[in-house]
């Protein structure tokens, strides 16, 4: 069983839907023995990383996301989520994550130049860095959609794939039993559907 | 590198899709499940729902369509249409659409913008603008492209901008329907004032509108469309293979 964590932040409709698709079972929960007693647990998360880290502490959900990660139960953020896991954030202020990977998330504006849109929103090819399980079933090469405006920076040897965007921002990272991904694996097509499987497998 | 994204655009009315649809091995050309699936079979990279019912049981009918639909494929979705209120955002968010599109509402109410970005983040705010040229001045139109606001597009799409909106879709309503390409020159004209993506609208009517699109406009991120899609003029498969024979970066299926 996969607990999707609600805390008030994102649209969990979409990744509740997608694990039913490749019939994984999963539940909504913002109940922190439901966290617990899950073998993996989904950080979703859209919109300012202040907001979403502020409801994260006051349902003191981020402690027991923490005492699961360090018991080496499978998490994996996405998006904002995924950028919940890193140190801090840059975001509208200087701010702190979870700690569970290391690195920091920095505006995209500091590093694509010129010409280039913000938000970084569209399809973009992922260029594998490392073996990860999370990407057993897909290929290097394999386009996943993006949605944000901010990037985790400050953490090559955790990053296992980046995309070109100006320059290459990190897509997705692991440390451990910890993963993050910056695209939306649940709005990713196939692609999308075969890391969600690889990570239900995960024991 | 990004790809340049292909998407359908499909009107319902009633929780059916109007505008007559011919596509092959539907046993419904009018369900929307059973064409949304069939543009995420065939390489679509984004869907948009446009929801044209005035009354309250077809909005009810929309949701329940969009929540069908949310749950079968699993692509983007962005969903317009009657969209007046933050609560109007929460209602179609919550049924699976992952950004939402404003335009009349927009222009009736501006701060609609601010308080959805606000609440949702800009990426989940689109704002749709339906141009025509009047004595030489790209005007917003209101009402479906019927009621000419008197504003100037540009201006009022980098207010836009400004206030909150993480994506600007343009139509035009000089080329759309005429199938002859897209508005290259108002295309240009927004492009050139924002930093946010852009995706064009109206005058598609075969592959090469496309690669004309992205060669004159690299910066452009999408291209839409919806008969051409729908009748099966233009596969989605065929076009991304012509654009990526034109060394423009696609999403292949």
């Amino acid at each position: 069983m996969i607990a999707i964590t609600d805390y008030g932040v994102g649209n969990l409709f979409s990744i509740k839907s997608s694990l039913d698709t490749i019939g994984v079972q999963s539940v909504v929960t913002g109940d922190a023995d439901v966290l617990r007693s899950a073998d993996k647990i989904i950080l979703p998360g859209v919109g300012a990383f202040r907001d979403a880290r502020k409801k994260l502490s006051d349902s003191g959900l981020d402690k027991v996301i923490i005492e699961e990660a360090k018991k080496g139960k499978p998490i994996l953020g996405i998006c904002l989520g995924m950028q919940l896991l890193f140190d801090k954030s840059y975001e509208y202020g200087e701010y702190e994550g979870l700690g569970l990977i290391k690195g920091e998330i920095r505006p995209i504006a500091d590093v694509i130049g010129e010409g280039l849109s913000i938000p970084h929103i569209g399809w973009n090819p992922l260029i594998m860095k490392k073996k990860t399980p999370l990407f057993k079933y897909i290929n290097d090469g394999d386009c996943v959609y993006f949605v944000h405006s901010y990037y985790a920076a400050e953490c090559d040897e955790n990053v296992s794939a980046t995309a070109e965007y100006g320059c290459e921002l990190t897509a997705s990272a692991e440390a451990g039993s910890v993963y993050g991904c910056q695209f939306h694996p649940e709005k990713s097509g196939k692609a999308g559907l075969a890391i969600l499987k690889a990570f239900a497998e995960m024991l | 590198m990004i790809t340049k994204r292909i998407i359908p655009c499909l009107d319902v009315r009633n929780g059916r899709v109007v505008k007559g649809v011919n596509f092959e091995g539907l046993s419904d050309v009018s369900s929307p499940t059973q064409l949304a699936r069939a543009y995420w079979e065939s390489g679509a990279d984004e869907l948009v729902f446009y929801d044209i019912t005035a009354s309250f049981e077809g909005r009810k009918l929309f949701t329940d369509v969009l929540r069908e639909v949310a749950s079968t494929i699993f692509i983007p979705l962005t969903v317009g249409g009657g969209i007046n209120t933050v609560e109007d955002f929460d209602r179609v968010l919550k049924c699976g659409a992952d950004k939402v599109s404003v335009n009349s509402g927009a222009i009736r109410n501006p701060e609609l913008i601010n308080e959805a970005a606000h609440i949702y983040g800009n990426q989940c705010v689109v704002l749709s603008v339906d141009i025509k040229r009047v004595n030489g001045e790209f005007h917003v139109f209101a009402k479906g492209g019927r009621e000419d606001t008197g504003i100037e597009a540009i201006e009022w799409i980098k207010r836009g901008v400004e206030r909150g909106a993480g994506e600007i879709v343009v139509n035009s309503i000089d080329t759309d329907g005429v199938k002859q390409g897209f508005d290259i020159e108002m295309l240009k004209a927004v492009q050139s004032v924002v930093n946010v993506p852009v995706i064009a609208s109206g005058g598609a009517g075969k592959i090469e509108d496309f690669v004309t699109l992205f060669k004159e406009i690299p910066r452009m991120s999408a291209g839409l469309a919806a008969s051409i899609f729908h009748f099966g003029e233009v596969a989605i498969k065929d076009l991304k293979e012509e654009l990526d024979k034109n060394n423009i970066p696609v999403r292949r299926v």
